[in-house]
């Protein structure tokens, strides 16, 4: 039967009982969002919770997707079964993308308990924080252990992800005093681990020891201090210790109840993203000038003015409430 | 439109040059390429193309053996469930060859010399001839979808 007309709960019980066929289909229908996404959110949602979800970003060519494998081949060592969310930049003028992360985790290609799926970033950061939970979403209720979100961390698409992931861990590399200042900008904030990654390479030391000292100024009310793990994903090096480090904070959440709140929250700024995008595209509707010619009339003529028009025009479309 | 291609390599030959840049063109024309490298096999191929759900799968084949190549990702697409999924060969395939890899199931071929723009609109054309008989399927089965708005991008 073709994958295109069967309905959410089949095509989920499909993907539970290992058609990815049937998995690559509902992450294709969530990403497009629309009616179908709704019915695959309202069916998933509540099968999930069994799932925990890292989150593993970084400057381009940090060596995240190598890392990811390492991390995957030790997950895979200790029996759980994995899902990979490998998300490139679109490009801004084609709309197009190259999706290659997948080459660097060409060990697992053989294996049932690892599934890998490309992901673009398809225009707006709101868009893409909706997409990426709806396809994590997907992905903890076909009952994966493991979810791991690859993202390169450039502007603010990293916070878009770290939105839809349980723990972060920024990917540095050594001898970049910039790297730091890149932490700085941005990534400092949503890292909950770091891993200093071509630990082969010179100058590793010095930018955990940069990378300290900038952690020691930083005002958190958290009592959760950051670890730093040096690794060389390359060969493996260091990753059980980085998994290591990440279940200690997986544990440390749970107990204090940090992940129920990160999940609450992060199920609530979906909600606020999706009543956003609605509002918004109900508003360009609203505002399309052919629709009110007596309005722009009136406006050119100068017998209204625009604060007045915008407040009448806001009212005639949200009669209950009243005017701002 | 935001239709999927995946890029493979099947066989022994290590070269991927002319993949990269078909990559690089579809990418330009607005596709999202999953690039997946050097010698794959059809079973590995067919399985990825799960995974991402894609439109296309270009199977790009420099080594000669296109027809067995052709034969066996057509077998392994259906057996994971992407039978949908439109094969293209390109690479060294004379032109006597052509017809046979139609017959095997490869929805268009593209020699090496082919003009990257015909590449990208006789790709467009395959990714429209997809969405369309599932269109059409729908018109017909509006009350039984469980998501009216569920058909191929
Ligand atoms: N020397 C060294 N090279 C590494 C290490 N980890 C990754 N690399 C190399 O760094 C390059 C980039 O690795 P990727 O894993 O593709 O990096 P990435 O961050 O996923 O890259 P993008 O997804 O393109 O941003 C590759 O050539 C890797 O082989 C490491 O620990 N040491
Ligand atoms: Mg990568």
């Amino acid at each position: 039967m073709s994958a295109g007309r069967a309905s959410a709960e089949t095509l989920l019980s499909q993907a539970q009982s290992g058609d990815e066929a049937a998995l690559g289909r509902l992450l294709s229908l969530v990403e497009k969002g629309g009616e179908p996404a709704q019915e695959i959110s309202r069916h998933c949602h509540p099968k999930t919770g069994g799932a925990f979800t890292l989150g593993v970003t970084g400057a381009p060519g940090a060596g995240k997707s190598t890392l990811t494998s390492s991390l995957a081949t030790v997950l895979r060592e200790r029996g759980f079964r994995l899902a990979i969310l490998a998300i490139d930049p679109s490009s801004p003028t084609s709309g197009g993308a190259i999706l290659g992360d997948r080459v660097r985790m060409a060990t697992h290609a053989q294996d049932d308990d690892v599934f890998i799926r490309s992901m673009a970033t398809r225009g707006n950061l709101g868009g893409l924080s909706v997409a990426t939970s709806g396809a994590v979403r997907v992905l903890d209720a076909a009952g994966f252990d493991w979810i791991i979100v690859e993202t390169v961390g450039v502007g603010q698409v990293e916070l878009a992800i770290s939105r839809a992931a349980d723990t972060t861990l920024v990917v540095l590399n050594p001898g970049w005093g910039d790297e730091v200042q890149a932490a700085k900008a941005g990534l400092l904030e949503i890292a909950d681990l770091f891993a200093i990654n071509k630990a082969d390479r010179e100058g590793t030391e010095q930018t955990e020891r940069e990378l300290r000292q900038m952690l020691s100024l930083r005002s958190s009310q958290s009592d959760w201090s950051p670890s730093i793990t040096c690794t060389v994903a390359t060969r493996g090096e260091s990753v059980e210790t980085l998994l290591d480090n990440i279940i200690e904070h997986r544990q440390w959440m749970e107990e204090n109840g940090e992940l129920d709140e990160r999940r609450a929250s992060r199920a609530w700024s979906e909600l606020e993203q999706l009543v956003i995008a609605r509002l918004v595209r109900e508003a360009s509707e609203m505002l399309t000038p052919g629709n009110h010619p007596d309005l722009a009339r009136d406006l050119a003529d100068k017998s209204t003015d625009p604060v007045t028009a915008a407040a009448a025009l806001h009212k005639s479309h949200f009669p209950k409430r009243t005017a701002g | 439109m935001n239709a999927r291609v995946l890029v493979a390599k099947p066989g022994l030959d290590g070269h991927d040059r002319g993949a990269k840049i078909v990559a690089r063109t579809l990418r330009d024309a607005g596709f999202e390429v999953i690039y997946t490298g050097i010698r794959q096999e059809p079973a590995l191929i067919a399985r990825m193309a799960a995974q991402e759900d894609v439109d296309i799968v270009g199977l790009s084949i420099l080594s000669g053996a296109h027809i067995a190549l052709t034969r066996s990702t057509v077998a392994a697409l259906k057996e994971a469930n992407v039978g949908h999924a439109k094969i293209i060969v390109g690479g060294t395939v004379p032109e006597a060859d052509i017809a046979k890899l139609k017959e095997l199931g490869a929805a268009d071929v593209f020699p090496t010399g082919t003009r990257m723009e015909d590449l990208v609109s006789r790709c467009r054309a395959l990714v429209e001839e997809r969405n369309k008989p599932l269109n059409e399927r729908r018109q017909g089965q509006r009350r039984n979808a469980a998501f009216p708005g569920a058909v191929r991008r």
